[in-house]
């Protein structure tokens, strides 16, 4: 098992990505950087939050463009497992792998705050029982308003695609969505972060379950260890 | 040539920018809003001419980069450097 962690210019929450899995998962990580063409074989890559490309044009919108994110498509399309955290998420919106896009918060604030999130019934790894049915996880974002046409929002609900709703709504996004998934179910991402919420000092712990539960995807007894 | 692309937020899309600006035009006694979009400008100075094939790639760039179709719209205009 192993996770490869991407690194762009402005990339500012890879470290923490990092160690959310190798000291909170014990999984064996490494950093992969933007220009790398080849993956080397991960069970899960992990885009991380940040201000890639210094959120010039829109969030996410260069950083889609990167060569590293050619082969991050195919492995998503072959069926990789894939986690975007916050400017991570904006990546994969922008890059088509996730449906919808974030805006401006409406309140034109940047959040820093620990948010209490609601845990959706989404997939067989994802979902209350495995993770509990709230979390209290940071969010640190300006543009974490996501939006979807009635369409698209209809086919997530049906398809149960989103991961995550906030209690308390802090940005303004449509049906308090916080995270959502691919169709397929291999493609995930969100805007709070479990990369903030699991060592002794952060706010909660929570980020633990929610990233294990998105990595027993591919391993179902990660979830049974955990008991 | 000298290319400017708008890209502006979709009608149906909410715009706290704008709606933002809004607040404060009225502010202004700016009474007679009615609507208020905020997008960008975006200037380009491009060799060559003004061909279907051209416009095509445009069309392609302002799909894929310079704006996002799932929020925004854009639209441009070309004209002589």
């Amino acid at each position: 098992m192993n996770v490869a962690v991407l690194q762009f210019p402005g990339s500012n929450c890879d470290q923490d990505a990092f160690h959310l899995f190798a000291s909170g998962l014990r999984v064996p990580t490494r950093y992969l950087w933007h220009k790398e063409t080849a993956l080397g074989a991960p069970d899960l890559v992990v885009v991380p939050g940040g201000f890639s490309y210094g959120d010039y044009l829109r969030c996410g919108a260069i950083a889609r463009f990167s060569p590293v994110m050619a082969a991050v498509k195919e492995f998503a399309g072959a069926g990789g497992l894939v986690l975007g955290i916050c400017n991570g998420f904006q990546i994969l919106c922008e890059a088509g792998l996730l449906p919808g896009a974030l805006i401006r918060n409406t309140s034109l604030e940047y959040r820093c705050q620990t948010c209490e999130l609601k845990v959706e019934a989404s997939t067989a790894t994802f979902n209350p029982a495995a993770i509990g049915a709230a979390v209290r996880l940071p969010i640190g974002h300006g543009e974490g308003n996501y939006r979807i046409d009635e369409a698209g929002r209809a086919r997530l609900e049906a398809n149960r695609q989103v991961l995550l709703r906030y209690v308390d709504n802090p940005n303004g996004s449509l049906a308090a969505i916080a995270g959502v998934r691919s169709e397929q179910g291999n493609v995930f991402g969100m805007m709070p972060h479990p990369d903030r919420a699991f060592e002794r000092f952060h706010p909660s712990q929570d980020g633990l379950a929610v990233a294990r539960s998105v990595l027993a995807t591919r391993f179902p007894e990660l979830l049974r260890q955990a008991g | 040539m000298k290319i400017n692309v708008f890209v502006t937020p979709k009608k149906n899309v909410l715009d706290p920018q704008g709606a933002a600006v809004g607040h404060a035009l009225d502010s202004l006694g700016f009474k007679d809003l009615q609507g208020i979009r905020v997008g960008k400008l975006i200037e380009l100075d491009v060799a060559g001419s003004d061909t279907p094939e051209f416009r095509a790639r445009l069309d392609q760039v302002c799909r894929d980069l310079l704006s996002n179709p799932v929020i925004e719209d854009f639209r441009y205009e070309i004209g002589p450097k």
